[in-house]
């Protein structure tokens, strides 16, 4: 067996009679020569995760070390599953919409709308103009707070600790206002099949118009901070490089793919709630390394919030308009008529024992999340419960081309790549 | 509703009977090819002008309540350029070994794709290079969670699965190749050795 390790000394090195330490760790000063050739002959094997703050999550990488470089990266996941997809088997069409709160919960709104929407697309349901207006608002609200953290963590990744305090505090406004909505700041469970849980409190709208008019500030702030930065440029340019070729061989999307150069959004691709009548860019990058990423994901915070002030003045225009459809095989009538009116009992009833049940047949809804496209596959064969509900999970399948990006890279690199792909490990896992 | 897309006659007078049925649900057009075309098809669909599915959405697997039904592996495809959708499906009779040809080759995003889809349904993807695992652990033996046949709360009893996790090997969670590569195999401790010779490793490997 060959010697693998150095021995550190772990005493504190004496002294001798000159002020010299006489005892240097690592075999610096004893030049022995088989330490040396030991460094470089050999391959360490370095386990990162899955308690580390810089995977962002349970994830466990293997990494194979030469030197400082990494000659090959295995990802381990699996540590968060919860076995969603099965869960929903057992599950109601609205009591599915729960799970996926918990999926990737740093956008649970989004993922409420992708859920409703797949379901709603099976059962050719028509939505009103109001529910579409609000379900942009809880899209484009979530992907603000899903790029703030990976903005702030990032950040941390790479040194940099004040813009995490800028984006948290600007977070924090949402949540505060998702709060107000839906009375839960994390599981918000905001839609149902064929509208909306609640409609926004008197005022809200006024809370988002703040926030709209306040956050471009913060982000021209964060641009000053970063987008110049010698140091974040230094660590960020050219860094886990992935060519559009490349991105799309391996499925990756939303702004992991956009960095590439690759102009896919969902939102404007494939149209759902009326995307198409707002007025929005995509960025797109060019050379699909880290920096791109950063640039894209900031670009997009921007559109989102010109999308937020769109939807805002539509919805001046939708004031007490309703929800909800209105069809009573998958809204649940007033409470006060289901106590008075037989029919809308009964209704009430069915609805509550069964759920909703889409016909026999199957559909891919596919939806622009923060980390890429998240899509909703999903198999009725009549009954109140899927057949099959799966999950495309976009940070799954963005987490997939991590090993291509790391090898041959240096360590250090491989904690911003691993939060460039912006992962949460709960929907990886699922 | 959007109606069928023109892909299938396309499809039909490529590959004639290779192609089995093809439905639309929700708007969405869905074709049926046999298990031994599956991989020139999805190929001839990526390649061909007209065609250019060069995105794979995504890859899954569907087991329907009725027992007789065959499992279906389900591609989802997508033509960047084109804006259009396809999806293409795979019925594997459950009676013979579950095998399709892996579409590795072709998307390095069937990657992961399929080893989940092999890990959940104990679907085998021929010429997959690294068919492992990927949610659950390598040495789960229980079986394949998304089957119809798996009860909810797994084949075994709470007992079963609390006495299996402390009794699990801790060295079994770095793969053979990862022991192997940091040279760690030979400073194990001898029992550790013994059990991974003997195989310790659940009923994959």
């Amino acid at each position: 067996m060959t010697l693998r390790t150095v021995e550190m000394a772990l005493a504190t090195p004496g002294l001798d009679a000159a002020g010299f330490p006489t005892r240097v760790p690592l075999g610096v000063a004893g030049d022995e020569p088989h330490y040396r050739e030991d460094l470089g002959a050999e391959r360490m094997l370095v386990n990162i995760g899955p308690q580390h703050p810089a995977t962002h999550g349970v994830l466990r990488l293997v990494l194979e070390l030469e030197g400082e470089t990494v000659k090959r990266c295995i990802p381990h996941i699996g540590y968060l599953h919860s076995g969603f997809e099965k869960l929903g088997e057992y599950r109601h069409y609205n009591q599915i919409i729960p799970l996926t709160d918990r999926t990737d919960y740093l956008s649970p709104m989004a993922n409420n709308v992708g859920l409703a929407l797949a379901v709603e697309a099976m059962m050719s349901l028509e939505l009103t103009e109001r529910c579409k207006v609000l379900r942009v608002i809880a899209c484009e609200m979530s992907r603000i707070i899903s790029h703030l953290v990976w903005l702030g963590t990032t950040g941390i990744d790479l040194g940099a600790f004040t813009p995490f305090l800028w984006s948290f505090q600007e977070r924090e406004r949402i949540y505060n206002l998702q709060e107000a909505w839906t009375g839960a700041r994390l599981t918000t469970s905001l839609t149902r099949v064929g509208g909306l849980m609640a409609d926004i409190p008197d005022g809200w709208e006024a809370g988002l118009r703040d926030f709209t008019n306040t956050f471009p500030k913060t982000l021209q702030e964060v641009d000053t901070m970063f987008t110049r930065n010698a140091i974040w440029i230094g660590r960020t340019q050219g860094v886990g490089a992935l060519s559009a070729e490349e991105a799309i061989n391996y499925s990756l999307s939303g702004p992991m793919l956009r960095a590439s150069g690759v102009d896919y959004d969902v939102r404007k691709d494939r149209p759902y709630l009326d995307y198409e009548t707002y007025d929005f860019d995509v960025p797109v990058g060019e050379y699909g390394d880290i920096y791109d990423r950063y640039r894209v994901r900031l670009e997009e915070m921007t559109q989102s919030n010109r999308i937020l002030e769109q939807a805002l003045d539509r919805l001046s225009r939708l004031q007490g308009a309703p929800i909800n459809v209105s069809d009573p095989r998958v809204v649940l009538p007033p409470k006060s008529r289901a106590m008075s009116d037989m029919e809308a009992m009964i209704f009430h009833f069915k609805q509550v024992m069964e759920g909703v049940k889409p016909p026999a047949g199957e559909v891919y809804m596919g939806i622009e999340n923060p980390k890429g496209e998240l899509g909703y596959y999903m198999v009725s064969d009549g009954t109140s419960k899927p057949v099959r509900w799966r999950i495309r999970p976009p940070s799954f399948i963005n987490l997939a081309s991590l090993p291509t990006m790391c090898e041959g890279s240096l360590l250090s690199d491989v904690i911003a790549i691993n939060a460039s792909v912006d992962i949460v490990m709960g929907e990886v896992d699922r | 509703m959007k109606s069928l897309s023109p892909s299938v006659p396309a499809l039909r007078s490529e590959f004639g009977a290779a192609v089995e049925r093809h439905q639309v649900s929700s708007g969405q057009t869905i074709a049926y090819v046999s298990r031994d075309r599956s991989h020139d098809v999805l190929a001839w669909l990526r390649d061909t002008p007209g065609q250019e599915y060069n995105y794979l959405t995504d890859v899954t697997a569907v087991e329907y309540r009725d027992p007789e039904r065959p499992l279906e592996v389900v591609y989802q495809l997508r033509s960047l350029g084109r804006k259009a959708d396809l999806r293409i499906k795979v019925a594997l009779d459950k009676r013979v070994p579950l095998e399709v040809r892996s579409v590795y080759d072709l998307w390095r995003g069937a990657d992961w794709l399929e080893r989940e889809v092999f890990d959940m349904f104990g679907v085998t993807f021929v010429g997959h290079p690294d068919l492992r695992r990927i949610l659950m652990w390598e040495t789960y033996a229980e079986g394949f969670p998304l089957r119809k046949d798996f009860p909810l709360r797994g084949h075994f009893s709470r007992a079963e699965q609390t006495r299996q996790a402390l009794a699990a090997n801790p060295e079994a969670h770095y793969s053979l190749e990862e022991l192997s590569l940091a040279d760690a195999y030979g400073e194990l401790p001898k029992d550790m050795q013994e059990r991974l010779a003997r195989g310790e490793r659940g009923f994959l490997k």
